[in-house]
C-alpha cells in the first residue's frame, strides 16, 4: 500500500526542500539599483532647477523624462533584464510603472490596437491606478474634513 | 476478460507499437543548451518569421510533423491519425499548426505530460487494431506561455529560484505497427493527484507526487523490480521536484535515485539562468525525440520508463486560489520487443 503524507505535511516538507530567494543579495541590488535611479531623477531636476523652472514644473519634467527612459529602456529589451537583476529596485520608481505600461502594449500589439494594445495596455498598471487614485480622494475627503 | 491490461492503471502492449521516427525543432536558448547536437534543428529567431508566437509555435509543428514524417520515410497521407497538443488556450498551437495537413486528428491536453498522454493513445490506437501509423506531436513557446500565464515578456520582474523556464520547441513522433524499435511495451496512465500546492512558481513540488504515485503504480501493476529500466526520466519536474520525487518513492521502498533523470534538467545547463530547470509540452517531447531516441537507437539505453508531468493550472483557477491538480503519465519504452516478464 503506497504511503501517502497529508497535505499538510506535505506542504511542510515542500516548504524545508524549496530553496528560497537570496533575500540579502536582492536587497542590495534593489537598493543600489533603486538608488541610481532615484540619483539620475535628481541630476534631471537638479538641472531644470538650474535652468530656471520652478519646483513644480521641474517635477513634472523630471517624470516626463525618467517615463520616457523607462519606457524607452523597455522597448530596447533592457528593462526586463534591469528588473531581473534588480527586482523591486527597478519595479517601485517611476521607471518600473512606465516599463508595466509599455511591456503589455508591446506584448498585445498583435491582437490589433484597440482589443490588443488599447484593453491590455493597463493589465499590470490598472490595480496600481484604481486603488492609488482611490485612496488619494478618500485621503483627500478625510483632509477636508479634518481642515473644516 | 481485458487481456491487456495489467494492475489497475497499466496496460501491456501485445504486439508494441514501434517508434518509428522522432524529429525535434527548438529555440534559441535551446539550441546552446547541452543537448543541442541531437535537436534536427534550432532556429534562431523566437518569431520564426512569423508576426506572432503563437503562429511562430504552430510553425514549430507544422515543420515537425513534415519532418518526423519524412524521416520515417512516409507519405503524409499514410498517417491514420495525428494526436497533438499544446499548452495555449483551446490548444491553438496544434490546431493551428495541423490545420492544412488534411489529416484525421486529435486535440488533447495534459499541460507538459501531453506527450506521454499522445504516446498512451497512439500506442493503444495501433495496438488495437484502428490504425498502422500515428504520429504524436506536443509543443510549447516560452513567449506564448509566459504571456499567457505569466506577465508580459518585456515586464522587469523577477522570479523565485523554484521557478521554471518555458521550452521552445517541438518535438514529434510517428508510431508505427511494424518496425525495428524501439518499442513501446507497457503504458501506465496517471490519476490526477492535488496535494495542496498553490504556488505556480514551484511546479516541480506541485508535480512530483502525481510522478510518484504513477510510478509507484506503474511497479505495483507490472511487479517488475525498480531497477528494471535504465533510466525513469520524468518531464519536467526540475532540481526541486526531482529531489522531491526521489524522496516519495524512497519512503515507498522504491530506491532509484541514480536512475532518475528530468528532462528539464537535461536540456539546460544550470548557467542558462533557469532557476529550477525547464519545463513546458516541449520539454518533454524534445528531450525523448531528441536525445533519449538517439540513445535507444544506438543502444546506449535499452529500457527506459519515460514519465512526462504535467500541471492541470489555468491562469483563472491560479487567480481564484485553486491548488494546482496535476497528471503523469508512464511510458515503457525498450529497444527489444520481447517483453520479457
Amino acid at each position: 500500500m503506497q504511503h501517502v503524507m497529508t497535505k499538510d505535511d506535505y506542504r511542510k516538507y515542500v516548504d524545508k526542500v524549496s530553496p528560497d530567494s537570496k533575500t540579502l543579495r536582492n536587497t542590495l541590488r534593489a537598493f543600489f539599483v533603486g538608488g541610481l535611479i532615484c540619483v539620475i531623477g535628481q541630476f534631471f531636476m537638479n538641472s531644470f532647477r538650474q535652468m530656471g523652472f520652478d519646483q513644480d514644473v521641474s517635477s513634472s519634467l523630471t517624470s516626463i523624462v525618467m517615463i520616457f527612459l523607462g519606457v524607452s529602456l523597455t522597448a530596447m529589451n533592457i528593462y526586463d533584464d534591469l528588473g531581473r537583476f534588480a527586482g523591486a529596485g527597478s519595479i517601485v520608481p517611476i521607471t518600473g510603472f512606465a516599463n508595466s505600461v509599455a511591456s503589455p502594449a508591446i506584448e498585445y500589439k498583435s491582437e490589433g490596437y484597440v482589443l490588443g494594445i488599447g484593453a491590455r495596455m493597463f493589465l499590470i498598471a490598472g490595480p496600481v491606478l484604481v486603488y492609488g487614485i482611490s485612496m488619494s480622494i478618500i485621503v483627500g475627503i478625510i483632509h477636508y474634513l479634518i481642515k473644516h | 476478460m481485458l487481456e491487456k491490461k495489467v494492475g489497475k492503471q497499466t496496460s501491456r502492449m501485445q504486439n508494441p507499437p514501434s517508434i518509428n521516427a522522432a524529429a525535434s525543432i527548438v529555440g534559441p536558448k535551446e539550441g546552446k543548451g547541452p543537448l543541442a547536437d541531437y535537436f534536427d534543428q534550432a532556429v534562431d529567431d523566437e518569431f520564426w518569421g512569423e508576426n506572432s508566437w503563437e503562429k511562430a509555435e504552430s510553425k514549430f509543428m507544422r515543420e515537425v510533423l513534415a519532418k518526423v514524417t519524412a524521416k520515417a520515410s512516409l507519405a503524409m497521407d499514410a498517417l491514420d491519425f495525428v494526436i497533438a497538443g499544446d499548452l495555449l488556450n483551446q490548444c491553438i498551437a496544434a490546431s493551428f499548426g495541423i490545420r492544412e495537413s488534411n489529416l484525421p486528428f486529435f486535440g488533447i491536453y495534459g499541460a507538459c505530460s501531453t506527450i506521454g498522454e499522445a504516446m498512451q493513445l497512439g500506442a493503444a490506437l495501433i495496438e488495437g487494431g484502428f490504425a498502422f501509423n500515428v504520429a504524436c506531436l506536443t509543443s510549447s513557446h516560452f513567449c506564448s506561455a509566459e504571456k499567457q500565464f505569466r506577465f508580459p515578456l518585456e515586464l522587469g520582474s523577477q522570479r523565485p529560484p523554484t521557478a521554471q523556464w518555458t521550452v521552445t520547441g517541438s518535438g514529434g513522433l510517428i508510431l508505427s505497427l511494424e518496425g525495428n524499435g524501439p518499442y513501446i511495451t507497457r503504458i501506465t496512465t496517471g490519476k490526477i493527484v492535488d496535494m495542496g500546492i498553490k504556488d505556480q512558481n514551484n511546479m516541480g513540488a506541485a508535480m512530483a507526487p502525481a510522478a510518484a504515485d504513477t510510478i509507484y503504480a506503474h511497479f505495483e501493476d507490472t511487479g517488475l523490480p525498480p531497477d528494471y529500466y535504465d533510466m525513469v526520466v520524468t518531464g519536467d519536474l526540475g532540481a526541486v521536484g526531482k529531489r522531491i520525487l526521489d524522496d516519495l518513492l524512497s519512503s515507498n521502498g522504491i530506491r532509484i535515485s541514480r536512475l532518475l533523470n528530468d528532462c528539464g534538467l537535461m536540456i539546460y545547463d544550470m548557467k542558462q539562468d533557469v532557476h529550477s530547470g525547464g519545463s513546458g509540452c516541449g520539454c518533454a517531447a524534445v528531450v525523448f525525440a531528441g536525445f533519449l531516441y538517439d540513445r535507444l537507437r544506438k543502444g546506449k539505453l535499452n529500457r527506459i520508463l519515460f514519465v512526462p508531468t504535467g500541471a492541470l493550472l489555468s491562469p483563472t483557477s491560479v487567480q481564484q486560489g485553486e491548488s494546482i491538480p496535476c497528471i503523469v503519465h508512464a511510458v515503457a519504452i525498450e529497444s527489444s520487443r520481447g517483453g520479457n516478464q
